[in-house]
């Protein structure tokens, strides 16, 4: 925690704020149906991709899931485009194509939420070549869910990792639920760094309530994975505030669940609670940061709102490069 | 068996030739024909074109069915005159299948007809045949290669008794597709170090096209190093070109896009068959072609026209002709009408285009063969 | 040209001068180098048929063994591509894209549409295809209808060495993913291949045959047959037109409808099983596209609705043959 310098305090504040009114405000909107399809929410996630990112530039790339605002915010994709790709307008960082669950900005090192549960652990072990075979100390991280950690794609990934000696994090966001099914039964394994130690790579579990936690558990992986001594794997317990998917009437979680965790476990309450008790941040300039992004997200749906529909013309480019 | 039965074999067109397709004959049995007659057409890997009468006589036989194939050598038809009996053909017929054996499909042949030397750094790939101290050398034009003289070739070597070089220049055939600054002087130089470096101190040079430029300028820089010019629809003696047609050709990556180009360089547009065109199109397909001849094409055009004139370099060349086909489009056929003094022989062909020399093959070789003896 | 390589050393070929001229491209696959890490040599296999031998010695780690595990090698070729490096990697037997067909068509093939045209994937996939060597159900499907299908997803299949070369370069150099199919029982067809690197460009049809009766379309190593019967048909004055499409996506729509104006005639071999095959999406090309100068019924060649089987009596009946295609063409000019 003393490594942080206050710039970066408020910037992982500010990030993981972010996200929260990101998703606060799409739960909103979507219920009042100004937003098309599905969407998966990340609150109750911040610390985890916020943790994560933190430590990451624009040539670390990772692989995010269905849930993926959260992860496409810790690695820098511009909010308004973001906002806009969930409503589907010509505005967004996909031009209306991707929507929530296909989110990707190349450029910033995120290389898409992914419909697929299990998608994008393969995809990461290419990253990790990619940067293993050019000689640079670039690294790519895969985020996948609990449902994801019993897919063959993650168990083949994280073998292929090993076996290459690849530059990869793997990062299972145990938030107990995959869609309705609990964690507890569908996975085999009492503990996910046993499963990692299956795979020869260390394995460790943190709170994924607390950021600090987050931060330094992924530092020292990163770290390895940058000086060429392999693969990790990150068990981050965290808990979901909203449904699989926002409609979800989440009759399978248990009686005042979510409250109770929001009461005592919410990232943002406890990160302000750590460092304003250790003197790092006053509180004012958090309530600044708040008053700021609220700001942005207003202003980003009312962005999304106000553009425009792709034009059909659009929809048949941007299948090849070359046809 | 009479010395007056002379058959009709299937003929060679070229080093890689293995087996050719008749069409059709423009003959019928009976029809008295003359030496050097077309009398069939056939279609190879790389051309369609005539087979010619081997002798005067009547046709008596033709013992070929149309649009079949066969080999090099495979007897197509019999001539003989009216003295000799329907029994002693059809002997003939039945002697020649019988002891006929198809030349093996020996690869090596080419491969080691083919000979490359390095030159400058650049591989360029030459055919020599024939003996004799005296040589001809045959330069292609923009975009062709040493098989432009598939008709050529053999046929010079047996008309003169001279040793008959043909090469690839740089960026064509089977040479390097580095061309240096892809200027004419680079093209000239690397032909000149060629001529030195295979033992050539002076030769007989036939040029074609751009190929003919590149003769004209050999000539220029060390005339002591030709001993005649004859030139084909040839580059150099005047300012107009078909840039369309160079442009077209360099840009063209598709069959469809390069026909229509192709189709110009002939009077005969059915000589672009679909082998013509694949043949093409692997040569543009090759890493550098493309680039190659642009760089050439840049070398050789200063805005919409040719930037080297060469006519008073053929006025001071001992012996040249200057040989064109009447319907050539690529470069127009009155650059003929452009030549004074010297020793000129200048020859129009009516029914033929840009490649007059595969057209006319006959007409042409028969005027290199008299500028060269 | 005189040079003749087999269909193998093309591939092989186009591989070693791809991977000498561009240092982003890399080779992986199954025993693609063979004996990593056992007591014996490396480069024991060059892959299972020994297409890749000796890109190892060439090459070193450019060329990396990897585990059986589809999904994991063919995703992190895919990711790769994506980081501007340029995978080629071998699926063994096409079959087994039942293991990993998720990170071609869901990843790789929707990427750029997905992410707004903002991600390029130039991966290729190889693998072997097709029926004729006694593998039975699970080894010798061809199953290119079904990358056809998808879009954002290109699809090759050569049917000469020479094409094998200069469509192998293309696919390496082409920024899109490429799916490249070669034939098993086409690995020792021998055939003129220059030295040099070349391309052929995706959506041009190769027109084998030239003639005016009948259309025949033929894919891969059916090509090879049709021509072999317009030989036969030529000799009796039936004249085809054989067109290889060489890459089903893209198709040349153009090549195939002109041919059929033409001869108005159209019989389409496919050794593919027939439901939903490319003989059914060129008959459909035709009969959309050229009903009106179609002058009989489009007759389609292909294996029949059924698994490839082993033994040989039933093998060789279900790949489709020369006899076949001839009554076909027999049967469109009635």
């Amino acid at each position: 925690m003393s490594e942080l310098s206050k710039n970066q305090l408020l910037d992982a504040y500010r990030m993981m704020r972010t996200i929260r009114d990101f998703e606060v405000r799409v739960h909103d909107e979507f219920a009042k149906g100004g937003i098309p399809g599905f969407v998966h929410l990340y609150a109750g996630e911040e610390a985890s991709a916020t943790g994560i990112c933190m430590h990451l530039n624009d040539e670390d790339r990772i692989a995010s899931t269905h849930r993926g605002h959260g992860h496409c915010i810790a690695k820098g994709v511009d909010v308004m485009g973001m906002m806009a790709e969930i409503y589907g307008k010509e505005t967004g960082t996909c031009k209306g194509k991707g929507g929530s669950m296909h989110i990707a900005d190349l450029d910033r090192g995120m290389l898409g939420a992914n419909g697929i549960v299990g998608g994008g652990p393969p995809l990461i072990c290419g990253v990790g070549l990619a940067h293993k075979m050019r000689g640079t100390d670039g690294v790519g991280i895969a985020f996948f869910g609990d449902g994801a950690s019993n897919q063959g794609t993650t168990l083949e990934a994280m073998n292929l990792a090993t076996v290459w000696n690849l530059p990869c994090i793997f990062v299972v966001e145990n938030n107990g639920y995959a869609e309705t099914t609990s964690s507890e039964w569908s996975v085999s394994c009492d503990s996910y760094a046993d499963r990692a130690a299956g795979f020869g790579m260390p394995g460790t579990t943190c709170d994924g309530h607390d950021f600090f936690a987050v931060y330094e558990t992924a530092g020292e992986a990163i770290k390895r994975a940058r000086s060429g001594g392999g693969p990790s794997f990150i068990e981050v317990k965290l808990n979901r505030y909203y449904g699989h998917f926002e409609g979800d009437s989440q009759t399978y979680r248990g009686d005042n669940e979510v409250e109770k965790i929001k009461a005592e476990k919410d990232c943002l309450m406890l990160f302000r609670k750590r460092v304003t008790e250790a003197n790092l941040l006053d509180a004012s300039e958090m309530d600044a940061i708040d008053k700021e992004v609220a700001e942005l997200i207003d202003e980003s749906v009312k962005k999304a709102e106000a553009a425009a529909e792709p034009s059909v013309d659009t929809l048949l480019t941007d299948v090849y490069v070359s046809y | 068996m009479s010395d007056s039965i002379r058959g009709i074999t299937m003929p060679k067109w070229g080093l890689s030739m293995k087996e050719g397709k008749l069409l059709e004959w423009s003959v019928n049995e009976g029809d008295e024909i003359s030496k050097g007659d077309e009398i069939a057409d056939v279609e190879t890997e790389k051309i369609a074109s005539a087979v010619e009468a081997p002798a005067s006589g009547k046709l008596r036989k033709i013992v070929t069915e149309n649009d079949t194939v066969y080999p090099v050598g495979a007897l197509l038809g019999v001539i003989a005159d009216d003295s000799v009996s329907d029994d002693e053909v059809n002997a003939y017929v039945e002697k020649f299948l019988a002891e006929f054996v198809p030349p093996e499909d020996d690869d090596e042949e080419e491969v080691s007809a083919s000979e490359f030397i390095d030159i400058n750094g650049l591989n360029i790939r030459y055919v020599s045949k024939g003996e004799g101290d005296d040589t001809i050398l045959l330069i292609h034009g923009f975009g062709g290669d040493l098989d432009n003289w598939l008709f050529n070739h053999d046929d010079l070597v047996a008309r003169t008794g001279k040793k008959v070089i043909a090469l690839d220049l740089p960026g064509h055939g089977q040479s390097s597709k580095s061309v240096g600054d892809g200027s004419q002087d680079f093209l000239a130089d690397t032909v000149i170090a060629f001529m030195k470096a295979v033992g050539v101190d002076k030769a007989h040079l036939v040029g074609h096209s751009m190929g003919g430029a590149v003769a004209l300028n050999i000539a220029s820089k060390q005339a002591d190093m030709v001993n005649s010019l004859s030139l084909i629809c040839s580059a150099g003696l005047g300012k107009e070109i078909n840039l369309e047609y160079l442009d077209g050709f360099i840009s063209s990556d598709s069959r469809k896009q390069i026909k229509p180009f192709l189709q110009q360089l002939f009077a005969d547009v059915d000589l672009v068959t679909r082998q013509l065109i694949n043949n093409m199109l692997q040569y543009k397909r090759l890493d550098g072609v493309t680039a190659a001849l642009q760089q050439i094409k840049d070398g050789f055009i200063e805005g919409a026209s040719q930037k080297k004139q060469f006519n008073d370099v053929l006025g001071s060349v001992s012996k040249a002709s200057v040989i064109w086909g009447a319907k050539d489009q690529i470069i127009p056929a009155s650059h003929k009408d452009n030549i004074s003094g010297g020793n000129v022989e200048v020859l129009s062909v009516a029914d033929a285009g840009h490649m007059v020399q595969m057209e006319a093959a006959k007409e042409v070789n028969e005027a290199i063969a008299n500028t060269v003896a | 040209m005189a040079r003749k390589i087999t269909y193998q050393q093309a591939v092989n070929e186009a591989l070693d001068q791809e991977m000498a001229r561009d240092p982003s491209v890399i080779v992986m696959g199954e025993d693609v180098v063979g004996g990593q890490g056992s007591p014996g040599e490396m480069d024991a296999w060059g892959g299972v048929l020994g297409v890749t031998k000796g890109l190892y010695a060439k090459h070193g780690d450019r060329i990396m063994d990897t585990p059986i595990t589809e999904s994991g090698y063919i995703g992190a070729a895919v990711g790769a591509a994506t980081c501007g490096m340029r995978p080629v990697a071998e699926l063994m037997f096409i079959d087994f894209m039942g293991v990993c067909l998720d990170q071609i068509f869901n990843q790789a093939g929707k990427f750029k549409y997905m992410f707004g045209g903002k991600a390029e994937t130039p991966v290729v996939i190889r693998a072997m295809y097709g029926a004729g060597f006694r593998a039975a159900a699970q080894h010798s499907q061809c199953l290119y209808s079904v990358f056809t299908h998808f879009p954002g997803i290109k699809v090759v299949l050569p049917s000469t060495p020479y094409d094998v070369k200069g469509l192998l370069i293309q696919s390496i150099r082409d920024n899109d993913p490429v799916m490249f199919l070669e034939h098993k029982m086409l690995y020792t067809l021998e055939g003129e291949v220059p030295e040099e690197p070349y391309t052929i460009p995706f959506g041009e049809a190769n027109l084998v045959r030239e003639g005016g009766d009948v259309t025949i379309v033929g894919f891969g190593r059916m090509v090879h047959l049709a021509a072999e019967v317009a030989d036969k048909l030529a000799k009796e004055g039936i004249s085809c037109d054989v067109i290889d499409p060489r890459t089903t996506s893209p198709l040349d729509e153009e090549t195939i409808l002109e041919s059929i104006e033409n001869t108005g005639r159209l019989v389409v071999v496919d050794e593919s099983n027939p439901r939903c095959s490319m003989a059914s999406d060129i008959a459909e090309l035709a009969a959309t596209k050229a009903f009106s100068s179609l002058k009989a019924a489009i007759q389609t060649v292909t294996a029949p609705h059924v698994p490839t089987p082993f033994a040989a009596s039933l093998e060789d009946a279900y790949i489709p043959s020369v006899d076949q295609i001839e009554a076909a063409v027999r049967k469109v000019l009635k």
